[in-house]
């Protein structure tokens, strides 16, 4: 089950005809694709279409009703794949996944579906992770729209704007037999809004009657000859009918404005920040009536030549709105006017910055620097004079970074500490890691890995870093990197090339740093899906012999030799420990309300925190440098004598034991201390208490009479 | 677009939160209470990684429906704020207003900004080896030059007592600052809606509605009391020591001497009045720092941690009531508590009368028969008799400690550092520097060997910076250098390049 529930959501994407509905952007994708009578949606989660993903997992009653098959795809490859089902027969599909790693990941499948065309129309939804807050490396879903040919929509970020390109898409895809990616970057996905809405549509062609009556067309198939024919088909008939479709249906929107002799284009997902730009300038209001005309471009490819042409008659300069690099629509509009052989300067890159997110303040910089150019006396002398006068920033460095850590008791963060411990015993090693929350192990305090290179490729990425008789490299890979890709790419690939390294695999029971859905290996009983399959067989069953699996991760001492045992064993091939326990996000979701009713119901409760006794802490933060759980703080120091601020533990501790772990591995301090809360004790621990309290209270009376005595 | 369309403008609000802290839940309430008060909302975030403990912002415009349906048309909202463009800042943690601060959301023309002033520490503060706080005065001074209007308190501490979350008291005082055009009804008709924790969700929002609407009068609390006498041999030393100095540094005197008697005797307080006397009488510079400093250092120094003081404190009456109110027990609840501890061969030899104490050190076969039970670190419940017997009976060989190996060894490190700082205070800015300088040791095991060795380092070569120009800041950069790393890499660094 993953992070929220979706049951409030579920009962939106039930709405009717003229119902408005309200909510997230990527919501209002998930009802508009139910309106457009789609057969099957497959998907990955990821950020930030994850709740597409987790809305129809919870959705499971409510698809079938529908006659609607949702995948939850081992990765954007298996999702991407599913597509095939549109080639031969009428039926609507989409897939989802973040980009552009979940591209990266589907291209292949992408390449033959685009290939191959489509019958039916064929949508790919990608949540583009580009700017403040991305976790990914900063690329474009443009490119692969463009080596594929696939048709790219980018609308302008308002729920009607989305709802309607997910509409559209469907029908252009079928128009023209392309498949077409809709591009959402993170904000707009996020977004909170909404649209009137429409009823849902039963798909006429079912899966059922393609199964029935299967058809198969050779000419489809990416095959020479067939594949020779498909590049012909997609430059004579499968562009123009776009561009035909496009054009006919308006698509791209156009905005008049009174200072004609310039204009502004703009990818449609830009529109909102333009505009406020504008605002800022003085040059548009908040109804979207400006001064200066705007092209906004709710398709960014196929770009369409004669909307261009006619858009700069009389202009004697554009501004292009394209945030990401390369520019490729700066450049094809370049060829586009060249061809024309219109001269209407265009300016870009060189107003905007080439690289970065298109946030508000670049906007209103570029904007003003292209009407001051071409325009200035558009711009009034005195505006945007509100800036923050430098005396009232704050001291540089006091703003301190705030890295993305591991949450409040992680399972995961033990298994850094003790590759901490270990460290400091046989010296630093190549780490290589995956993605995953494991990754913060990168960042302080463990600053622990050397590269990244993708989804499962831990172990990959160490392959070449193998040497006879020399120190080994240590892999680590996720429960859902592992599934995703790892157990042939890295596990497989390792066993096969007779790696020595040390690869280890975080078991935390759910793709949690997607938002906790359920894995192969997850523990939970889950109706709609197969769960609780074993890594450590999977990994055994592709030919790995030395196998440990540890089921409590907060035993660091444990972990600490069980790595040193695996970095320093004779026996050959690649080593696999699995360390397993489940994420504390999840589980304190799961547990915390169970208990809560257990204590309501006047049941035995033991529920464990730690603290720090800070007469015995000296502020040294060691503890806190092997854990940096967020409930291990600082606090002042109440001691007169002492400057540094003491250990301090807080009460979101969810007493996972790993500061007591650490204290004892590591030889710290013994300033800790576990607190065990018990509710509604029972006699036993209500008599053992009262004799506690007599012995106790009797030799703390001495030593209050001593104290005394002394002072 | 005409003159009066040109004016319009959203309300602009930017919400910076901490992953987990309730950001959404904010931006969610303020949609919900425009929505269902008149106003279109549109509201945004970039979650993503941040929410694992990062710093988020939410984003959210409001647009009166009374002017969209005088224009026929829907506005166009932004999904992000631009500097100087910002009405309303929501910060729920003072570097996170600061972070608006310095990323131009918050202007004096028009922004209200409404931050708690409670500190959630960023990694690089917890983790610095001795204090790595950024200066929340000056965080806070940035606040208030910067804002239009500043509504600024401790929400978090204000949230604890009606046991509820941050947000509910941020939306209280988002509220009472009056920035929205909604009155307080609407506000507690939302939180309603929402329907979680309604009754502590209102109480915190009422009083941070009121803290704002009337903030309560801060009075100077009366401090002055009489201070405490502690017989006539102390009370006469005192007095030769620290009897007309400045009252910061009276008050270090008497808290060591406090510390000394509470962690041994009274003789053993006498001892530290003895030491300080010659430093007392060296020091004529009118507020006496070195004089402070150096008391300060011997308090510490001479209140070393050895097992016997761990478990002294640990069995106390205080010491269980303390740890009752910071787990919050509650009535009908029963607490045990587990300590976690890690006594080395070293530590028991520490404890052990000096020449025993050597012998087991250098005696390998008896070292490796010690060795063997103490590979493993123990867990002691203190709230069993079992356990509380066992460190009970430890904390009753304080008598014997004067005649254990750590005490020998910690008096002579003692002494030569106080010959250091009488020598060195020649000049004084030096002499104060030399006594800072055993700050470097505390803590227990390999930490504290760690700082033995650095500030043995630094000692060594107190000759040689003696003749440098400018000493003391150089000597200070050292410590700084020593405070920089767990390693001692940076300190050899700075030591290397001294010329």
């Amino acid at each position: 089950m993953a992070e929220r529930s979706f049951r409030e959501e579920i009962g939106k994407l039930r709405l009717g005809d003229g119902e408005e509905f309200s909510g997230e952007g990527i919501l209002a994708v998930t009802k508009a694709l139910l309106q457009s009578g789609v057969s099957y949606i497959s998907g990955y989660q990821g950020a930030p279409i994850s709740h597409l993903v987790d809305v129809l997992s919870d959705a499971n009653d409510m698809l079938q009703e529908l006659g609607v098959r949702f995948e939850s795809s081992a990765n954007e490859a298996a999702a991407a794949a599913a597509l095939a089902a549109s080639v031969n027969y009428p039926l609507r599909g989409a897939a989802t996944f973040k980009a552009t790693v979940g591209t990266n990941v589907a291209s292949d499948a992408l390449a033959n579906l685009a290939s191959s065309g489509v019958k039916g129309g064929a949508l790919i939804i990608v949540g583009e992770d580009y700017g403040e807050g991305s976790s990914i490396m900063q690329e474009r879903s443009h490119a692969f729209a463009m080596k594929s040919q696939i048709w790219l929509l980018d609308p302008r970020p308002n729920l009607p704007s989305i709802v309607n390109a997910v509409e559209k898409g469907f029908e252009l895809s079928e128009a023209s037999n392309t498949p077409v990616m809709l591009e959402l970057r993170i904000r707009a996905c996020h977004v909170y809004g909404r649209f009137t809405a429409k009823d849902n549509v039963r798909p006429v062609f079912t899966r059922q009657n393609a199964l029935a009556e299967p058809t198969r067309d050779v000419n489809r198939i990416v095959l020479p000859p067939a594949s020779y024919l498909h590049e012909k088909e997609k430059i004579e008939q499968r562009w123009p009918a776009a561009v035909r479709f496009i054009q006919e249906n308006g698509l791209n929107e156009f905005f008049d404005g009174d200072a004609s002799d310039i204009g502004i284009v703009m990818q449609g997902g830009m529109y909102n920040g333009v505009l406020r730009a504008l605002e800022i300038l003085g040059l548009a209001d908040v109804f979207g009536d400006t001064r200066v005309p705007l092209y906004v471009l709710n398709v960014t490819y196929p770009l369409i030549d004669a909307e261009f042409v006619r858009f700069c008659a009389g202009k004697k300069a554009i501004l292009i709105v394209e945030e990401g690099q390369p520019e490729f629509i700066e450049q094809a509009v370049n060829t586009i006017l060249r061809r024309a052989d219109i001269q209407t300067r265009i300016e870009g890159k060189g107003m905007l910055p080439q690289a970065g997110e298109y946030t508000g303040a670049v906007l209103k910089d570029g904007l003003k620097a292209f009407v001051k150019q071409h325009r200035p006396d558009l711009l009034s002398a005195n505006m945007d004079a509100s800036a923050v006068q430098p005396s009232s920033l704050p001291p540089a460095g006091a703003v301190q970074a705030r890295p993305p850590s591991f949450c409040t008791g992680c399972p995961e963060r033990p298994i850094f500490a003790a590759m901490k411990l270990v460290e400091r015993e046989l010296g630093p090693h190549h780490v290589s890691c995956d993605i995953g929350c494991h990754l913060f192990s990168i960042l302080p305090p463990f600053n622990i890995g050397n590269t990244t290179m993708g989804y499962g490729l831990g172990a990959a990425g160490a392959a070449a870093l193998h040497a006879e008789d020399s120190k080994r490299a240590i892999a680590i890979v996720g429960d859902g990197g592992f599934w995703h890709n790892g157990l042939a790419s890295s596990v497989g690939n390792s066993v096969f090339n007779k790696n020595d390294n040390v690869t280890i695999v975080v078991d935390n029971g759910y793709s949690a740093a997607t938002g906790g859905q359920d894995l192969l290996s997850s523990s939970a009983e889950n109706p709609a899906r197969s769960t609780r399959n074993s890594i450590e067989a999977a990994v055994r069953g592709v030919g790995v012999e030395w196998v440990r699996s540890i089921t409590n991760t907060y035993d660091v001492a444990r972990m600490r030799d069980t790595l040193k045992e695996a970095l320093t064993t004779p026996q050959k091939g690649p080593k696999v420990i699995i360390a397993e326990s489940e994420c504390m996000l999840n589980k304190q979701r799961r547990i915390r309300p169970l208990l809560g009713r257990m204590v309501k119901d006047g049941k035995r409760v033991v529920r464990d925190r730690f603290g720090v006794d800070a007469d015995t802490c000296t502020g040294d933060h060691s503890c806190i440098r092997l854990s940096g759980c967020p409930s291990l703080t600082i606090a002042p120091n109440p001691d007169p004598l002492r400057r540094e601020p003491v250990t301090k533990v807080i009460n979101s501790c969810v007493g996972c034991g790993l500061c007591g772990e650490v204290a004892h591995a590591a030889v710290l301090c013994p300033s800790f201390y576990r607190a065990s809360i018990i509710d509604n004790p029972s006699g036993w621990d209500r008599f053992k208490a009262a004799w506690r309290e007599r012995v106790i209270g009797f030799f703390q009376r001495r030593i209050e009479r001593r104290l005394a005595a002394a002072g | 677009m005409n003159e009066a369309t040109i004016k319009l403008r959203p309300i602009s609000i930017a919400v910076l939160a901490l992953g987990g802290e309730g950001g959404g839940v904010l931006a969610d309430w303020i949609a919900n209470l425009a929505e269902k008060n008149g106003y279109l909302a549109q509201a945004t975030s970039v979650p993503g990684v941040a929410q694992r403990t990062g710093a988020t912002i939410y984003y959210v415009e409001l647009f009166p429906v009374a002017a969209a349906k005088a224009a026929g048309r829907e506005p166009v909202l932004a999904l992000m704020p631009v500097p100087g463009d910002v009405d309303i800042v929501v910060a729920s943690e003072l570097m996170e207003a600061a972070r608006a601060v310095e990323r131009g959301f918050v202007t004096p023309d028009r922004t209200t900004l409404i931050a708690s002033t409670h500190r959630v520490f960023a990694m690089s503060e917890r983790t610095a080896l001795a204090d790595g706080r950024a200066d929340s005065a000056a965080l806070l001074e940035s606040c208030r030059s910067a804002a239009r209007r500043l509504v600024a308190f401790d929400m978090a501490a204000m949230a604890e007592a009606p046991g509820s979350v941050i947000s509910a008291v941020l939306f209280g005082a988002l509220a009472g600052s009056g920035a929205l055009p909604f009155p307080r009804p609407a506000f507690e008709a939302t939180i309603r809606r929402a329907g979680v924790g309604v009754a502590s969700s209102l109480a915190a929002f009422g009083a941070a509605y009121e803290a704002v609407q009337s903030p309560p009068e801060t009075g100077i609390a009366d401090k002055s009391e009489s201070e405490k006498r502690f017989g006539p041999a102390i009370d006469s030393l005192l007095a030769s020591v620290a009897g007309d100095t400045a009252p910061d540094t009276r008050a270090i005197v008497r808290a060591g001497v406090e510390r000394l008697i509470d962690y041994q005797d009274e003789r053993y307080a006498r001892l530290y009045l003895a030491r300080l006397l010659p430093i007392a009488q060296l020091d004529r510079a009118p507020n006496q720092r070195l004089l402070g400093e150096t008391a300060r250092q011997l308090a510490l120094a001479m209140s070393y941690e050895d097992t016997i003081r761990v478990a002294d404190l640990k069995t106390r009456r205080s010491r269980f009531e303390r740890v009752r109110d910071e787990v919050r027990i509650a009535d009908g609840q029963i607490l045990e508590i587990v300590e976690f501890m890690h006594p080395r061969t070293e530590e028991i030899a520490d404890t052990l009368p000096a020449g025993v104490g050597r012998w087991l050190l250098r005696t390998n076969w008896a070292r490796r028969f010690v060795d063997r039970f103490t590979r493993k670190g123990r867990t002691v419940r203190t709230t069993s008799v079992g356990g509380f017997t066992l460190l009970y009976f430890v904390a009753a060989l304080k008598s014997l400690r004067p005649r254990s190996l750590r005490y020998v060894t910690e008096q002579d490190a003692i002494e030569n550092w106080l010959a250091a700082v009488r020598q060195y205070a020649a000049d004084y800015e030096l002499g104060v520097g030399v006594a800072r300088l055993r700050g470097l040791v505390k803590g227990y095991g390999d930490t504290h060997a760690h700082g033995r060795d650095k500030f043995e380092a630094i000692a060594a070569r107190l000759p040689q910076i003696q003749q440098q120009p400018d000493a003391a800041g150089q000597l200070d950069a050292l410590l700084l250098a020593a405070n920089a790393d767990e390693s001692g890499d940076a300190l050899r660094a700075a030591i290397a390049k001294l010329s």
